[in-house]
């Protein structure tokens, strides 16, 4: 049964591929590249990975597809050249599909609990985890406090690239932004004339920020942290956006407060960090924290986890502010 | 099992080199970069393959049963932080992307490059 329908979500992920490859219509491109999101998350959950299927549903098909259509709306919507030298392409990338195929005859086999990947560091985190943290959920325990380097990394580089979308697209249209102005006055409303649509998904936003704060704060027990909670608090702001128009959701959420949302979440994450120094331990080292050593980890988690969360939804949200900002100048 | 392990490989290089060819082979940059999200994409599957143990479950551990067997936590929590990365680097070559429009007038790669030669 489980092979059955592994088999089955594989072959519809690749057939989306293609039909995205194969599509001249950039719109129509978008849209299958949310379904193949979708699809990929379902194939983690088979995999039993919840946290990055969670991830990529909440990243890959809700947000993702809106900065593409923003990127769409401001851009153009068909592809107008053919392919270039079709025939060379395909050669390369058939070749290196078999090469890469021949390497996969010297994979571990799928499912080996032997395999190279179980015997270095994880049967440690798995092993000591109880003792050390003690909450459920591993992945948030490795991501936090194992690992918390990495996540501090992470952050800073979507803290970055959220920096680097305001830099580019904040400075003044040029010229061709001009001439569009006119076209797309009627347009930007958002979905104000559609009373489905906004009755509906009125009713969803609530519901929507109180899933995201509740995948925030219980991410130590099940699937969840902030990765997740910020991607989804920045959809249910999206959402509230196309229906009820940006000005409105910057009247909520003013885009300083986004700024400070951002950087603040990094800074949270940081001073997390420098706590550990000036408690007498190694910088992300959360057992000095509080007086015993479990707790302490877990207020550590807390904590990181509720940054990263300020970091992402305030970084997508700016950065979807931004696209639609530009549509409107 | 072992066939759907092959499978898994199979269509992890299939997906790859369709983002590749994407990126190679289409002129338009929108597509280049879908093209990038989904060689992306079959990254993040080959290693979330390799993390699944047979039998296991989601690496949450209950305190009531703590000893039951789980897939390996370190490729999820590796994919988990480079799904985000990687949409807010989507984000940023989207946001070139209509730089360049803005400038150039066009999105198609060969344009561009007609427009730099003159």
């Amino acid at each position: 049964m489980t092979v059955l329908f592994g088999v089955f979500l594989l072959t519809l992920l690749v057939i989306t591929a293609i039909a995205i490859v194969r599509t001249k219509n950039l719109f129509v491109a978008v849209m299958l590249l949310g379904i193949f999101s979708l699809l990929i998350a379902a194939n983690f959950f088979v995999l039993d990975a919840a946290d990055v299927a969670l991830t990529e549903a909440a990243v890959g098909a809700g947000i993702s597809t809106v900065l593409f259509l923003g990127a769409l709306a401001l851009t153009s919507e068909f592809e107008r050249t053919p392919t270039r030298r079709r025939g060379l392409s395909l050669a390369v990338v058939v070749c290196a599909t078999l090469v890469v195929l021949y390497a996969t005859f010297d994979k571990p086999t799928f499912g080996d609990p032997n395999a190279p990947v179980h015997q270095h560091v994880a049967p440690w985190y798995l092993e000591n985890e109880p003792e050390l943290i003690d909450i459920p959920n591993v992945v948030t325990a490795v991501l936090g406090s194992f690992r918390g380097y990495d996540t501090l990394g992470e952050v800073f580089v979507v803290l970055t690239a959220g920096i680097g979308v305001l830099f580019l697209l904040s400075a003044r249209p040029g010229a061709g932004a001009r001439g569009r102005q006119a076209a797309r006055d009627g347009s930007r409303i958002g979905l104000q004339n559609d009373v489905i649509p906004r009755v509906v998904g009125r009713m969803l936003v609530p519901f929507i920020l109180l899933f995201g704060l509740y995948v925030q704060f219980h991410g130590e027990y099940g699937p969840g942290g902030g990765f997740q909670a910020g991607a989804l608090i920045a959809a249910a702001f999206i959402l509230y956006a196309l229906i009820e128009g940006e000005e409105r959701t910057l009247e909520v959420l003013p885009r300083n407060t986004l700024i400070a949302l951002a950087a603040g979440g990094a800074l949270l994450y940081g001073a997390v960090g420098i706590a550990g120094i000036l408690m007498g331990a190694e910088f992300l080292n959360y057992s000095v924290l509080a007086s015993d050593p479990i707790t302490g980890q877990q207020w550590g988690i807390i904590l990181i986890e509720a940054g990263v969360g300020m970091t992402v939804s305030g970084v997508l949200l700016l950065v979807f502010h931004a696209f639609a900002a530009r549509d409107q100048a | 099992m072992e066939f759907l392990g092959m499978y898994h490989y199979w269509v992890f290089a299939v997906l790859l080199m369709i983002g590749f060819y994407a990126v190679v082979a289409k002129v338009n940059l929108v597509k280049k970069l879908i093209g990038l999200s989904i060689f992306q994409a079959a990254v993040f599957l080959l290693y979330i393959t390799m993390g699944k143990v047979s039998g296991g479950t989601a690496p949450i551990l209950p305190d009531d049963a703590p000893a039951q067997l789980v897939s390996n936590p370190l490729p999820q929590v590796l994919i988990l932080t480079a799904i985000v990365v990687g949409i807010s680097t989507t984000a940023l070559g989207l946001g070139i992307v209509v730089r360049i429009k803005e400038e150039y007038g066009s999105i198609e790669e060969s344009d561009i490059q007609e427009i730099d030669r003159l």
